[in-house]
């Protein structure tokens, strides 16, 4: 029953019983002290870092001119107003569907670039791995690299180490607090709300939130690094689902790699220099395989390439490779010894990545289907609507000389600035029904004239009637309809008319 | 306690122990900083029932003395502060300006209505539909007292029969029968003529009967043709609204026993800022006068 584990000596078939001491349900945390490395990958990843760390940080601070009494920030969501601004575009609270569109895109295209090149959000793009890169940095600039970090944390807490300590927490605690502040200003005017932070003139509720996210930036950066991707992420856990033989990962060529050893000519291209794991910033060894913890930032790569180039090899043991190239290369040098012939049958074995297949055309069916359905709704966004709502209780009234009225509340919402409209109003139902609304105005033809309000929605009461002599089954449509000032038809919204069972 | 632990050749892994039919478990060891996470939790529980109500015991409350109830009036004054610039202007204005100034006319709109569902609901209805037995609609075009913003803002404050002061609405309308000023046989005959004021008479020989008998009686109120008096608080006969039901059943009684709805005075009960709102949120749902 061994068909998982191929290559297993036969005859340990199933579960050995060794007596062991009891083992503890919980495990001490292993520090984990990741060594500097230069190379493509990690220029990559720096110029990632410098990208997305300038946007967070500058893009509040971007002016938009939007017009007297608006926000002139371009992206802003305005909790106290209830408005979204980003750059040209402003919605309401009604709208945040356009919102929602915009994060079912992301996860889309999330899906469809971790089916073809892993997981380059974990590695690359992740918040969590980004500032944690930036903490890195930081603590590698304070306290020194790998080497010099172990030996301080094993040493004496003499006054060097506290001074250490508290540089680099000092350091810390300023980026944390200044992603924290940033955050604030997508919610508030920035340069207002900056000078009030510091003044210390702003609402609790602004100190609360800056707290909060200066804490979280702290200690999920500073502190708990690796352990977010390992325990707390739902993210690893579900990405399989999307990776398949197929997608770029990276992997280590276990086929040209061993045996492990010196290199001496009997031994593969891994001279177990363990470079790949003094780099990892999770502490894993690529070696053991596809590992839940490996966020794929292939920072091994660059470290095991710079190996490599000093021993004059072939670059790539450690690779963004698809796992059907390395099953073909594996199939390719079995029983092969180490050497130029296996590295050569090996690459040869290789096929170009298959970019186009079920999986990928899938999600890029979903991501265009999105993609056109957010754009159709975007261009078919009505700017000026108007919803009627008929009174409920009573349902209708009987009026003293026997007539039958119907209330309705119309709300008409402009979401534009800089005109107000004004709309006449008239009644579509059976002839003989009357429409009057309340405190409205008439026009030259006797009709209610509304009004809009800038950016805003204005309500108004209308009272329909039928005289006494008309007869109307229980329940009669009636279509309200605005129209302009050239008679044009604006927008038409439908209801229904009750009364008395006839 | 777990009594044999095994390590499994697939994951090197070792099991817990534990077994069920045969299945066993990998032990997966939980970081430890996760399970001091959830010891802090606890502790911050604890830190939680001491200082603030949390035990399920009446008038429990904790060190600082907290309690939702009594963070409450705080939250009122905060609210009502707020509001204070708009209400400073809803008490200064009249309804009518109130109604003309489309900023003030939707505060007062949405203030009226809370107003109303707090203080009026209860017997006009949630949509001022009125109920049966004498709690007038507010939705139609039949006001007894009228229906100008005056006459409601009159109205709300002083209350109907509340014997709140002079300036409050309506009179007593006497019990005929329970008074002996007419006799059954005499209000049958002023009910059929009732009906006929609004052409609904079935005995047109007792409503002639009753003609004279309601212009002594009934007249001086309720008008020669019916047509009600909203100085006395007198309903119109004559239309198709009938406070108390317009069968003659219903007529006979309220001839015979009288009828005298009553309503608070509303002054004092609420400041003048909601009464305003009140005013023109009332005026609205029946289109006013």
């Amino acid at each position: 029953m061994n068909a998982f584990a191929p290559g297993r000596p036969p005859g340990k078939e199933g579960k050995v019983s060794v007596p062991t001491s009891e083992p503890s349900l919980y495990a001490a945390h292993q520090k984990v002290y990741p060594r500097a490395v230069s190379g493509p990958v990690r220029r990559a990843k720096w110029a990632v870092l410098a990208a997305l760390l300038s946007l967070y940080y500058l893009v509040p601070w971007i002016r938009w001119d939007r017009g007297e009494g608006v926000p002139d920030q371009a992206v802003l969501v305005d909790m106290a107003h209830a408005r979204l601004f980003f750059f040209w575009f402003e919605i309401w609270p009604q709208e945040v569907y356009f919102l929602t569109g915009a994060l079912v895109l992301g996860a889309i295209g999330l899906f469809a670039v971790t089916s073809l090149f892993g997981r380059l959000w974990c590695g690359f793009t992740c918040p969590q791995t980004v500032w944690t890169d930036l903490f890195m940095w930081v603590e590698r600039r304070i306290e020194g690299d790998r080497n010099a970090r172990m030996k301080l944390d094993q040493g004496p807490r003499n006054a060097r180490w506290w001074r250490l300590k508290l540089v680099k927490h000092a350091a810390w605690l300023a980026i944390a607090m200044a992603t924290g502040g940033a955050w604030i200003m997508y919610f508030n005017d920035a340069p207002t709300v900056a000078v009030e932070i510091l003044t210390g003139r702003a609402s609790l509720a602004v100190y609360g939130f800056f707290g909060l996210f200066t804490a979280t930036t702290y200690v999920l950066a500073g502190a708990a690094r690796e352990q977010v991707c390992t325990y707390m992420c739902p993210w690893p856990r579900f990405q399989a689902a999307m990776l398949d033989e197929d997608s770029r990962v990276v992997t280590y060529r276990a086929w040209r790699g061993e045996p492990r050893g010196k290199p001496d000519g009997g031994h593969g291209d891994c001279v177990d220099c363990k470079a790949c794991l003094h780099v990892c910033p999770t502490g894993i060894d690529i070696r053991d395989g596809q590992q839940l913890e490996c966020i794929g930032c292939g920072l091994c790569i660059d470290a095991c390439d710079e190996v490599m180039a000093k021993l004059g090899r072939t670059k790539g043991l450690i690779a963004f490779e698809t796992l059907k190239n390395l099953a073909a290369s594996e199939a390719a040098t079995r029983g092969l010894p180490p050497g130029p012939e296996r590295l050569a049958a090996g690459m040869a074995a290789r096929r170009p990545q298959r970019l186009i297949r079920p999986r990928t055309l899938l999600y890029a069916g979903v991501l265009t289907a999105v993609l056109l359905v957010m754009l159709g709704a975007w261009l078919m966004r009505e700017t000026l609507t108007l919803s009627v709502q008929r009174d409920r209780a009573p349902l209708y009234v009987t009026l003293s000389d026997g007539g039958i009225r119907n209330g309705y509340t119309l709300k008409l919402a402009h979401k534009g600035r800089g005109e107000t409209l004004q709309l006449a109003v008239v009644l579509e139902g059976p002839q003989g029904l009357r429409l009057t609304v309340q405190d409205a105005p008439r026009d030259a033809a006797g009709r209610p004239v509304i009004t809009t309000r800038e950016d805003g929605i204005t309500q108004w009461r209308a009272l329909v009637t039928a005289p006494p002599g008309l007869r109307l089954p229980e329940s009669t449509p009636v279509t309200f309809r605005l129209l302009d000032a050239q008679g044009r038809s604006v927008l038409a919204q439908g209801s229904s008319f009750l009364g008395p069972r006839p | 306690m777990p009594t044999k632990i095994e390590k499994d050749s697939l994951s090197g892994q070792n099991t817990t122990g534990h077994e069920w039919d045969g299945l066993k478990e990998l032990n997966t060891p939980l970081p430890k900083w996760w399970l001091y996470t959830f010891y802090a939790t606890v502790l911050f529980s604890l830190v939680w029932v001491v200082l603030y109500p949390a035990l399920p015991i009446t008038g429990a409350t904790g060190l600082t003395g907290w309690t939702a109830r009594g963070a409450l009036p705080a939250q009122i004054e905060q609210g009502r502060a707020r509001m204070e610039p708009m209400l400073a202007r809803i008490r200064a204005a009249t309804p009518e300006q109130i109604a003309a100034d489309p900023e003030l006319r939707a505060f007062a709109m949405a203030g009226g209505r809370i107003a109303f569902a707090n203080n009026c609901a209860g017997c006009h209805g949630a949509g001022g539909q009125g109920a049966p037995g004498g709690f007038p609609s507010l939705a139609d075009d039949d006001w007894i007292f009228g229906g100008s913003f005056e006459a409601i803002h009159h109205t709300i404050s002083h209350g109907v029969r509340a014997g709140e002061s002079d300036e409050e609405r309506g009179i007593a309308m006497p019990a005929y029968l329970a008074s002996q000023m007419l006799t059954l046989a005499q209000i049958n005959d002023v009910a059929e003529h009732v009906l006929s004021l609004a052409g609904r008479a079935t005995d047109r020989a007792a409503a002639e009967r009753g003609a004279g008998l309601y212009a002594e009686n009934c007249a001086a109120c309720h008008g020669e043709r019916g047509e009600g008096n909203r100085e006395m608080g007198a309903p119109r006969l004559n239309d198709r609204i009938w406070l108390y039901g317009g069968d003659k059943a219903s007529i006979v009684r309220s001839i015979a026993y009288s009828r005298a709805g009553v309503m608070p005075a509303w002054r004092g009960r609420l400041d003048p800022a909601t009464i305003n709102m009140l005013t023109v949120y009332v005026h609205a749902l029946g289109g006013g006068e």
